[in-house]
């Protein structure tokens, strides 16, 4: 079976929908890791019971969470082989290092530590047990360091050198991989995208309870943590959009391009709010733009030179030969404005919240509230009515995904606007593919991973939903007595376990 | 010994650390159809390798990853050419990590067969595909001057490789059968012990009839004694088993797959991966490595994290020493 497609397309379809598909799961995994660590330290600090059961309701649903996000990352490991064999053998020397250091340290904190978590709550001493939480969530940590520096040397190749008869790139600076501005500025910005999303769904699980007015002294934790969650993680992501935009204008001047469609170098250059054109005549027939505000996203003044499409084009040819440098303009467009408007909408959404919610600043003395009201929101000096405060709940419930369709944008964008190169400057992504994997097989991979994903979304979402609707658990006797040694406290040997399968 | 005999034999160790601690749990999903009886006894089963399965699955993914940086040539190579089976096995391993941990997420008891079917399954298929492709690394499979593979499905499924995923099949079902012996109390404790005579005799007898076929075909003297070894450690942890030294029977089960892996891997160096079209054209320690920088690198980092792994992976299976049984099953829901 041929189709007439490039022998690349399906294989970057599946990759496409595979990593899109796990990556909904890893900003979710790394910052709820890190929240109900934090949690349950302040549970074994302050020993109020409302931290505990909070620790327990998000810690049900982290690992609801996590349990999707490592299983489907095993097939991330070995689609690199599987599909893009002629890319593994070119890049393995540089490219697999990040991969064993990710699996080597990252991955084995994570999961064993998650099964001393998941299963140590009768087997180990409270400060062991929270300490393996912490584990976890350095491991999280971890392992999307890895990935992003072996993403960013993608982006931006640095410290390797050809090696013409083996046909291949070379190590020569592992710390530089590690370190160079490209990593630093993607992981600070998956990082702080990571805890947005976290903070935004907590916000909106939190909202769904408050407006039913029940579970209200751990929801109204919850609530704060997230809002507090989101707007730092909302403001670092600004932050670091920003850096890394201003890096990428330098690295790989198309894909900025691109994502504003400014086909023609300006100076000083506009920032596009809308833009519909010919991508074939290569110019926009409609144009919203503010003057100047592209100029300072690439280069800090209003004034400066950024170059176009076009003429990025031209400079491409002139140093890689004949042949077409452009990414998919409209794709890199919009996904770059999806990505910024539904992060700065949860962001947005995030800051006014903090302010509706504040406990004592400028927020008149009879408006304070105790630890089991719901929270008022006050917008200056009166609380909002109950329709209005209302819609700031249902708000946050339905703009709970909304960072994860940022992130989804943000990738697709960046990796999108990378083409036609895999390994930028380097290697393109038609030579990377498997030349000896036949079209039916990747469809054949394909479709019983979109249908399986399918099926498990479905499985997962409910799962997610019964749990939230079923709110903090009630504590037991053994939650309230954790055991003083290693292995569990022998009082009677056939009491059941705190956990089990 | 340079580099990059150093990292065959790491590959090796990861593989086999892979074998000894998944090949277990695989065995304990294939018992929840062999041995359990009821409900309590699958969730028994289960809950022994609860809090484990998990990071026994990561070395497979370290030994992905190593193999990816330390013999580009050989993971290009491999996963591209074993496209389908390596398929069908990150699929079983996709819905076995879902299974484990959805379990119990629901009180239905359509919902909660269901995932007992899948554990069944999703822990039999990976069991027996991993034999088959181990079996074609051994044996050489077709691959052009460009290293790629150029037979088809049907070539890998030839009956030197099949037999191989039997024997991996029953190994793994016997080191679990004796990991339950291990394990748990009740009369499960004595069923598993009577049903690893069973399973056992029909993997020793697999076993010999796999590695007497490799040693005829390409072994030497080494790979003879690993065979040996092989051989005799999975009689004598029959032999611990009918004693009932469970600890022992489980120590001498895990030396049998060690012992069966140093063979597959004695038999295979200095190639990783031969081609039957020319022996010219098979990937070898030295035409599938990385850079020696790259080697040193991962040398680096094998030395320093390994032990830290072994370490802490040890400890958590002495945190969860205590042996179980139905008794210390609460009630299903959460």
């Amino acid at each position: 079976m041929d189709l007439a497609l490039a022998p690349e397309t399906l294989a970057r379809w599946q990759f496409g929908i595979t990593t899109v598909y796990h990556f909904l799961f890893v900003p979710l995994t790394i910052s709820l890791a890190a929240l109900v660590a934090g949690l349950q330290t302040a549970w074994v600090r302050t020993e109020k019971e409302k931290y505990l059961r909070a620790t327990k309701f998000w810690g049900k649903l982290f690992l609801i969470n996590i349990a999707m996000g490592v299983v489907t990352g095993i097939v991330q490991e070995f689609q690199f082989g599987m599909n893009w064999s002629d890319y593994s053998r070119f890049v393995g020397d540089v490219f697999g290092a990040p991969l064993a250091f990710e699996a080597l340290i990252a991955f084995f904190f994570e999961s064993t530590f998650i099964g001393l978590w998941i299963f140590g709550w009768d087997r180990l001493p409270k400060k062991i047990h929270l300490a393996c939480i912490w584990m976890v969530s350095i491991g999280t940590l971890l392992s999307a360091y890895f990935i992003l520096a072996a993403n960013s040397w993608m982006q931006h190749p640095v410290g390797y050198r050809m090696n013409g008869e083996k046909g291949r790139a070379e190590l020569t600076d592992f710390w530089l991989v590690l370190t160079q501005n490209t990593t630093l500025n993607q992981v600070f910005h998956s990082f702080s995208a990571a805890f947005l999303t976290g903070g935004a769904f907590m916000v909106g699980i939190a909202a769904f309870h408050l407006m039913r007015r029940k579970h209200i002294p751990v929801m109204r934790t919850s609530l704060r943590l997230g809002l507090v969650t989101l707007a730092v993680g909302g403001l670092f992501t600004a932050i670091s959009g920003d850096t890394l935009g201003k890096v990428m204008y330098e690295q790989q001047p198309m894909k900025m391009a691109a994502a504003e469609a400014l086909w023609d170098g300006e100076e000083p250059a506009p920032f596009s709010v809308f833009a519909y054109g010919d991508v074939d005549e290569g110019h926009n027939k409609v144009a919203l733009e503010i003057p100047g505000l592209l100029s300072f996203l690439a280069h800090s003044d209003f004034e400066s030179y950024v170059p176009g499409i076009n003429d990025t084009n031209e400079a491409l040819q002139e140093k890689f030969g004949p042949g077409d440098y452009k990414p998919i303009v409209p794709v890199a467009y919009w996904g770059f404005r999806w990505m910024i408007g539904f992060g700065m909408a949860s962001f947005s959404l995030g800051l006014l919240g903090l302010w509706l919610t504040r406990k004592k600043f400028l927020l008149p003395a009879a408006y304070r509230t105790g630890e089991d009201e719901v929270p008022h929101l006050v917008l200056l000096k009166r609380p909002l009515g109950s329709r209005l405060t209302r819609l700031y709940w249902l708000a946050a419930v339905w703009t709970m995904a909304f960072p994860l369709i940022a992130n989804a944008w943000g990738w697709i964008f960046t990796e999108m606007g990378r083409q036609p190169w895999v390994v930028y400057g380097v290697m393109r992504t038609e030579d990377a593919v498997s030349p000896n994997v036949s079209q039916a097989e990747v469809i054949t991979s394909m479709s019983v991973f979109t249908l399986l994903y399918a099926v498990l979304a479905v499985i997962e979402v409910r799962l997610l939903v019964k749990y939230v609707k079923a709110g903090p658990p009630e504590l037991s006797d053994s939650d309230l007595n954790p055991p003083t040694k290693i292995g569990g406290d022998v009082h009677d040997a056939d009491k059941p376990m705190a956990f089990s399968y | 010994m340079e580099l990059h005999d150093v990292w065959f034999v790491l590959i090796a160790v990861l593989w086999t650390g892979y074998f000894f601690l998944e090949g277990f749990d695989f065995g304990v999903g294939v018992l929840t159809r062999l041995l359990a009886r009821d409900r309590a006894e699958k969730r028994v089963l289960i809950n022994t390798i609860g809090p484990v399965w998990d990071g026994n699955e990561v070395w497979l993914l370290t030994a992905g990853g190593a193999t990816f940086a330390a013999f580009p040539e050989w993971y290009a190579t491999l996963f591209s050419g074993f496209y389908l089976p390596l398929l069908a096995i990150l699929i079983c391993l996709i819905v076995r990590g879902v299974a484990f941990e959805y379990r119990a997420k629901r009180p239905e008891e359509n919902w909660q067969r269901n995932w007992e079917t899948a554990i069944f399954w999703t822990s039999l298929v990976p069991a027996f595909l991993w034999g088959v492709a181990f079996g074609n690394i051994v044996r050489g499979v077709k691959l052009d001057a460009d290293f790629e593979y150029v037979g088809t499905l049907g070539d890998l499924l030839n009956p030197y490789a099949l037999l191989g995923g039997l024997v991996t099949l029953t190994l793994f079902t016997l080191h679990g059968t004796v990991f339950t012996a291990l394990k748990t109390v009740g009369e499960i404790r004595e069923r598993a012990r009577k049903l690893a005579l069973k399973v056992g005799l029909a993997a020793a007898v697999l076993a010999l009839v796999f590695l007497l076929w490799t040693q005829v075909e390409s072994g030497d003297g080494t790979s003879l004694v690993a065979s040996g070894v092989a051989v005799a450690s999975l009689v004598a942890a029959l032999g611990a088993n009918q004693a009932g030294r469970e600890g022992w029977a489980f120590t001498l089960s895990g030396v049998t797959i060690v012992a069966a892996v140093a063979m597959l891997f004695l038999t295979l160096f200095p190639n990783v991966m031969p081609s039957t079209l020319d022996p010219a054209w098979s990937l070898t320690v030295t035409n599938a490595s990385s850079s020696p920088y790259t080697l040193k690198i991962m040398t680096w980092l094998a030395v320093l994290a390994t032990p830290l792994v072994l370490l802490y992976q040890g400890w958590t299976y002495w945190v969860f020493r205590k042996r179980i049984g139905t008794q210390h099953i609460a009630d299903p829901v959460h």
